[in-house]
């Protein structure tokens, strides 16, 4: 039986998978290309084929991770059903990616939140998080449109609803939550629900 | 020689006013080649009653009908010696090769239109979006056209002389859904602005007569959205709203003036309600994102102090 040759892009997830990992233990500075290549049990040279430096890598995961929940968002999004559901389904399936994938939410945590230098150039503002920002914007703006959202400006209303999810995950990542962040998913997406929902 | 009758509903005359600053051709130009029989701000020999009734009678023929201002059916609110308007255009209605609509009012009813005591003000053929203007919906003249609407309050002269000169001349004139000619009403008031670079980086004016920034975002510039060669045919060859640092209102729209606050821009959750025409909400927001993330230094500072 011949092996099945992967494709590059599962290749590249592999990739991710195990930067993400080794960035999240070691840290961003202290993970070199060979430890990532080590991990993987492949050559220096072959990885670079994929990526041309750390800091192409590093960009590079937060763009897939965007797209990843930016696309689910955007099928919630196209969805005919209200607000409060849409919440409800967003917040789930933001703790189901990171059940599934812990190690993108650890990255952004971990590695994009505390290195930003890294990502001053060409990841700058919301350049490598569109797709989410994006989904959101249109999330947000038609809430408010059909009267079921409070008009506001977009940031406030951006964070309290991001925020609470990356509040979640970094408890979880302290150790200190006694169920898993998917389990409080209704309770969250309520709270989130009352604080922009119109009177 | 082709002949020209000119009437007025609910109007403030100021397509007229408008027309009279018509160049290349100028106002008598055009009036040496068409024959105006009557217009009520030039016509002094003969009366109104006088030409409908040799019109009746077969003595004068008129080729082009140009209605200015919106119409009525309800005498007290308008009136010309005995007649309606709307009784006017019935009598003439089958007696024209073309009709035009000069400016908003007479094309969609404009700010007559939205006046609470009549409900019975429109436009020569549309009322707004609908088609539920003085005449039905599949009304046509003689020629085959319906209505040609030439909105904008006031209509640029150029756009009328253009249409006319092009109908005088046996062109087929192409119309738009809202029967506005082609050839001048595809393009936007957004085409040839010259705040479009910084439409492009998403730096906003905040303030009106600036020569910096974009009136779109916080100024509520509907020139993205209004069909009109504002930017293309200036406005006395040398300046239009936008150029000026006045947002588009568009007033060459069915909608005009239906709107709440020309001045602002309606937004949700600080997001625009509407976007330019011909792209998505979702492409809009992500080009935007983009744009402004990739700060132009030229355009940050005042164009006085640009090397
Ligand atoms: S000012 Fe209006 S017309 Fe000019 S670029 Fe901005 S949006 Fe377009
Ligand atoms: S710029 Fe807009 S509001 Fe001004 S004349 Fe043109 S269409 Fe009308």
């Amino acid at each position: 039986m011949s092996k099945i040759k992967k494709t590059k892009e599962e290749r590249k997830k592999e990739i991710i998978k195990a930067a993400c990992r080794l960035f999240a233990k070691k840290g961003y500075y202290n993970t070199t290309i060979p430890d990532i290549a080590e991990e993987l049990g492949m050559s220096v040279g072959n990885l670079y084929n994929y990526f041309h430096s750390k800091e192409e890598l590093a960009k590079y995961i937060m763009q897939y991770s965007s797209k990843l929940l930016g696309d689910e968002i955007r099928k919630i999004n196209e969805e005919n059903i209200s607000t409060k559901e849409k919440i409800y389904k967003i917040v789930r399936k933001f703790f189901e990616i990171g059940q599934e994938q812990p190690e993108l939410i650890e990255y952004f945590l971990r590695v994009f939140l505390s290195n930003r230098e890294v990502f001053e150039e060409g990841c700058e503002g919301f350049l490598c998080v569109q797709e989410v920002v994006t989904e959101l914007m249109l999330f947000l703006e038609e809430g408010a449109r059909k009267g079921e959202l409070r008009q506001q400006d977009f940031f406030p209303a951006f964070v309290t609803l991001m925020g609470p999810l990356g509040g979640m995950v970094f408890l979880q990542g302290e150790n200190v939550l006694p169920k898993k962040p998917i389990e409080y998913s209704d309770e969250l997406a309520e709270n989130i629900w009352r604080a922009l929902k119109a009177d | 020689m082709k002949t020209l009758l000119w009437i007025q509903g609910l109007s403030c005359n100021g397509n007229t006013q408008s027309l009279l600053n018509a160049e290349n051709p100028f106002f008598y130009e055009i009036f040496q080649k068409i024959k105006l029989i009557y217009h009520p701000s030039f016509s002094y020999r003969e009366n109104l009653q006088t030409i409908i009734k040799k019109v009746k009678e077969e003595k004068i023929k008129i080729n082009f009908l140009v209605v200015e201002g919106a119409v009525t059916s309800d005498k007290r609110f308008h009136k010309i010696g005995d007649y309606s308007v709307a009784q006017i255009l019935e009598i003439l209605k089958d007696r024209a090769d073309y009709i035009i609509a000069a400016g908003n009012c007479a094309s969609f009813g404009n700010i007559p239109a939205t006046f609470p005591h009549n409900t019975d003000v429109k436009g020569v053929q549309y009322k707004f979006v609908q088609k539920e203007g003085f005449f039905p919906p599949d009304f046509k003249t003689r020629s085959g056209y319906p209505v040609i609407n030439i909105p904008g309050c006031p209509m640029h002269p150029a756009w009328f002389t253009q249409t006319i000169t092009a109908l005088l001349e046996g062109k087929k004139v192409i119309l738009d859904q809202f029967n506005r000619p082609k050839e001048l009403f595809m393009y936007l008031p957004h085409d040839g602005c010259t705040r479009n670079e910084y439409f492009e980086w998403k730096v906003e004016s905040e303030e009106f007569g600036h020569k910096e920034g974009c009136l779109f975002y916080n100024l509520g510039c509907r020139g993205p959205m209004t069909h009109a060669p504002c930017n293309k045919i200036l406005w006395n060859r040398i300046s239009s709203k936008t150029r000026a640092g006045m947002p588009c209102i568009g007033c060459t729209e069915f909608n005009f003036p239906l709107r709440e606050n020309f001045f602002e821009t309606k937004k949700n959750m600080g997001i625009p309600e509407e976007v330019p025409l011909g792209v998505s909400k979702r492409a809009y927001i992500t080009i935007t994102g983009v744009a402004k993330t990739l700060k132009n230094k030229r355009l940050m500072v005042k164009l006085e102090e640009t090397d």
